[in-house]
């Protein structure tokens, strides 16, 4: 069976492309599928770091595209998971290096041999945009309880809908539920009604996530799942197709917050 | 914010919704692209021609942008003025 392609995207920047790739490619890896993970943030590489793998780049997407490397030698393995690749973007090159067909040349090759292709698409709905799109099956876009980033999340959504892409599921990242409690946070509701499109995860705002990207190592391979690892396996698993509820979002519990104080990496 | 202002229920609307309010207009701006200036030339424009065949309660006349999922509608409310009891012609 071929595979599929899963552009992630955001409008704005900052809001958690990358850290959502990492994860989702680590939690998809982990439940035996055969991922590929793409950064296509081609300039301003970033998602090797988030996986640990920098110092194992040799060659990259440009790399492959004007065939100084065989794709396959472009592919970086990761260190725990074997069934987890990532293509690097090239850090010395800018987004004209790469055009719509590149990506869905390489896109279609991958599907052969893995389940899973996962595009960290830059941030922006320009050519970098572009070309990330345009191998995709599927599209998740990531935004935060925030009116900046829903509102670009919108126009994403729009530009999807004018070029008859997707399906495409929201994620909501960053949410802190005693926000939204005090009435301080756009919550789940309020995004959701407003972007009106299907939702398929929400991620806590979680100080873990800091960690586990300097430590080089996704949240979601750790084996103490933070709240936050825990939602980007629900993600992997609906994007799988599982059944998985959405549970409601509480509030750390004061003995939970005691222990994360005391010990930040076990929450 | 003090207790006799929450007491007395002074304070502001929390922030998250003002977010959403904020969020919905943009967005309905956005999606249309329709700005509040575009919305003013319209109404004074549907105005003119309604009033043209009836007698408008230009006051009263709303013109808005509404949202039903992703889609945009643009809806009028025009009241109308009751004749007083003369039949014209």
């Amino acid at each position: 069976m071929a595979g599929r392609v899963v552009t992630i995207t955001s409008g704005k920047g900052g809001v958690g492309k990358t850290t959502l790739t990492a994860n989702l490619g680590a939690a998809l890896a982990m439940r035996g599928q055969r991922v590929v993970v793409i950064d296509a943030d081609v300039g301003l590489r970033n998602l090797d770091v988030m996986l640990g793998l920098e110092n194992r780049i040799v060659y990259d997407l440009v790399d492959v595209i004007e065939g100084r490397c065989r794709l396959r030698q472009g592919l970086v393995r990761h260190k725990q998971l074997p069934e987890l690749y990532l293509l690097p973007a090239a850090q010395t090159r800018d987004k004209s290096a790469v055009q719509p067909e590149d990506m869905v040349r390489i896109c279609d090759e991958l599907r052969g041999d893995h389940d899973v292709v996962l595009i960290d698409s830059p941030a922006g709905i320009e050519q970098g945009f572009r070309y990330a799109m345009e191998p995709a099956d599927e599209i998740i876009i990531v935004t935060n309880p925030e009116v900046s980033a829903a509102r670009d999340a919108d126009r994403v959504i729009g530009l999807i809908e004018a070029e008859e892409k997707g399906p495409a599921r929201l994620v909501i990242n960053r949410l802190e539920p005693s926000m939204v409690s005090k009435g301080h946070m756009l919550g789940v509701a309020d995004v959701v009604e407003l972007l009106a499109i299907d939702l398929i995860g929400v991620v806590p705002e979680d100080s873990n996530a800091l960690i586990a990207a300097n430590r080089g190592q996704p949240l979601a391979l750790s084996n103490n799942r933070s709240r936050a690892g825990h939602a980007f396996h629900n993600i992997a698993g609906r994007l799988l197709g599982e059944e998985v509820d959405f549970q409601p979002l509480r509030q750390p519990r004061v003995f939970e917050r005691l222990l994360r104080f005391v010990s930040p990496e076990r929450s | 914010m003090g207790f006799l202002d929450r007491l007395f229920s002074r304070q502001e609307p929390p922030s998250g919704r003002v977010a959403k309010d904020r969020l919905r207009l943009v967005l309905t701006q956005d999606r249309a692209g329709i700005s509040p200036a575009l919305l003013e030339t319209l109404k004074d424009e549907i105005i003119t021609v309604i009033s043209r065949h009836l007698d408008v309660d230009v006051q009263c006349v709303q013109v808005s942008v509404t949202q039903s999922g992703r889609e945009s509608s643009l809806v009028a409310d025009i009241p109308l003025r009751h004749r007083q009891g003369v039949r014209e012609g």
